[in-house]
């Protein structure tokens, strides 16, 4: 790989990432367990959309291969989705939906403030402008993990049983590769190990509050930087790709 | 002398593009006109900022500006949009806040002050009370966040601070 074709992988799965996860909260429309939440995740979900844009858009500039967001978004296979398999996993509940976002959002937030710094300044950019809105996601996912884990017995028991169902797709998050390691070495990435100590700080005190168990290290699995995908991703495609592909010049 | 008056005169056009999410503001109290450039051939560059990411507003504000300026006899021009340095809650004017609290919206407290309570401490635009409670973080539109004041109990939007 050349240090363009680098670049290219490392947006994209920055990219690949929003879209996903905000594709996801898109299904929450019209079905949340309230109002409130209703406009909640579909705002969060249009923050990733934003967001996913701006590093879409970016990716197809790199490549220079005349790709522009929108044939990014709908004219790629589940082979060459970046995506972290976290983020394609199904909604489920209203807790598994939470247990999958706070962790993420626990994440994101550390690794745009450390993107916003990155020697390209493009990136930093999206990074600085990203980070605005992931520290009120956060927040948001932040409060009902407590809300839920130190609630009823019920939803005590559902948002432990989503953590649990959840824990062995985070490792991934924290993976490098040699992509990784080059965009590191360049000043353009961030060096995901380095921010394993603080999202654990933050997880394990939420948690506590919460009064929920960390789960054990007990299994993990990872795929997305090679494009292993589970199945769902295909099913994702498949909905969010049908009208461009079936009518692909089409227009509002 | 001549490039200067014809600036001023954009900046009065563009004052009048409201923001079609909060049509009392325009976007010059919104804060999101970064900057008016002119070509020495007369071309006009606006340059503008999104408040949030995935804001739909933006695409329709680009689309009201080139109305407005066309509307005016302005028609070489561009618009442009930056993201770097972010927008930020503190460049709505203070005409923008007066405008927001008339109109029942909460303006978002400064960055300053926000930090210094810990808190963002947000008054109730009704009747002025402090007493007031978070519904949810979000609202109608990613800029807004549901609050209702303790006191007289009305619910209100708040405009988050970023
Ligand atoms: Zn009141």
């Amino acid at each position: 790989m050349t240090d363009n074709d680098m670049l290219f992988d490392y947006l994209l799965r920055l990219g690949d990432n929003s879209l996903i996860l905000g594709q996801r909260l898109a299904e929450w429309c019209g079905h949340a367990p309230m109002l409130e939440e209703d406009l909640a995740l579909t705002n969060i979900g249009l923050d990733l959309l934003g967001q996913a844009r701006m590093f879409l858009s970016y990716a197809g500039e790199v490549e220079g291969k005349g790709r522009d967001e929108d044939r990014l978004a709908y004219f790629r296979d589940t082979k060459d989705w970046r995506n972290l398999l976290l983020l394609e996993q199904p909604n489920g509940d209203f807790a598994a939906t939470m247990a999958r976002q706070f962790f993420f959002d626990s994440f994101q937030y550390l690794q745009f403030e450390a993107l916003a710094r990155s020697s390209d300044e493009r990136l930093a950019g999206i990074a600085a402008k990203s980070l605005k809105e992931t520290t009120y996601h956060r927040r948001h996912s932040t409060d009902w993990i407590i809300r839920l884990g130190d609630g009823t017995d019920e939803s005590h028991e559902k948002m432990q049983r989503a953590i649990d169902a959840i824990w062995g797709y985070l490792p991934e998050m924290f993976d490098m590769d040699a992509v990784d390691d080059a965009m590191v070495a360049d000043g353009i990435g961030v060096d995901v190990t380095a921010l394993r100590t603080a999202w654990d700080g933050y997880v394990n005190d939420v948690l506590a509050e919460a009064t929920l168990i960390r789960p054990e290290d007990s299994w993990s699995v990872r795929g997305s930087r090679d494009g292993k995908h589970s199945e769902h991703l295909g099913y994702i495609l498949a909905e969010m790709q049908f009208l461009p592909r079936a009518y692909p010049d089409a227009k509002w | 002398m001549v490039a200067l008056a014809a600036h001023e005169d954009i900046e009065s056009i563009l004052a009048l593009v409201k923001d079609p999410e909060i049509p009392v503001l325009s976007i010059a109290d919104l804060g999101i006109i970064r900057r008016i450039e002119e070509g020495e051939d007369g071309r006009v560059a606006v340059v503008i900022t999104p408040t949030y990411s995935g804001c739909p507003a933006t695409e329709v504000i680009e689309a009201d500006i080139a109305d407005m300026l066309k509307l005016h006899g302005v028609s070489d021009f561009e618009i442009r949009s930056e993201i770097s340095p972010a927008w930020t809650t503190d460049w709505i004017t203070a005409e923008g806040r007066r405008k927001l609290e008339e109109y029942g919206i909460a303006p978002p407290a400064s960055k300053g002050k926000a930090a210094l309570l810990g808190h963002e401490g947000v008054i109730c635009p009704q009747c002025k009370s402090t007493n007031t409670d978070r519904v949810s973080e979000f609202g109608s539109t990613a800029c807004k966040a549901q609050y209702k004041c303790l006191d007289c109990l009305e619910p209100f939007d708040y405009f988050k601070c970023v």
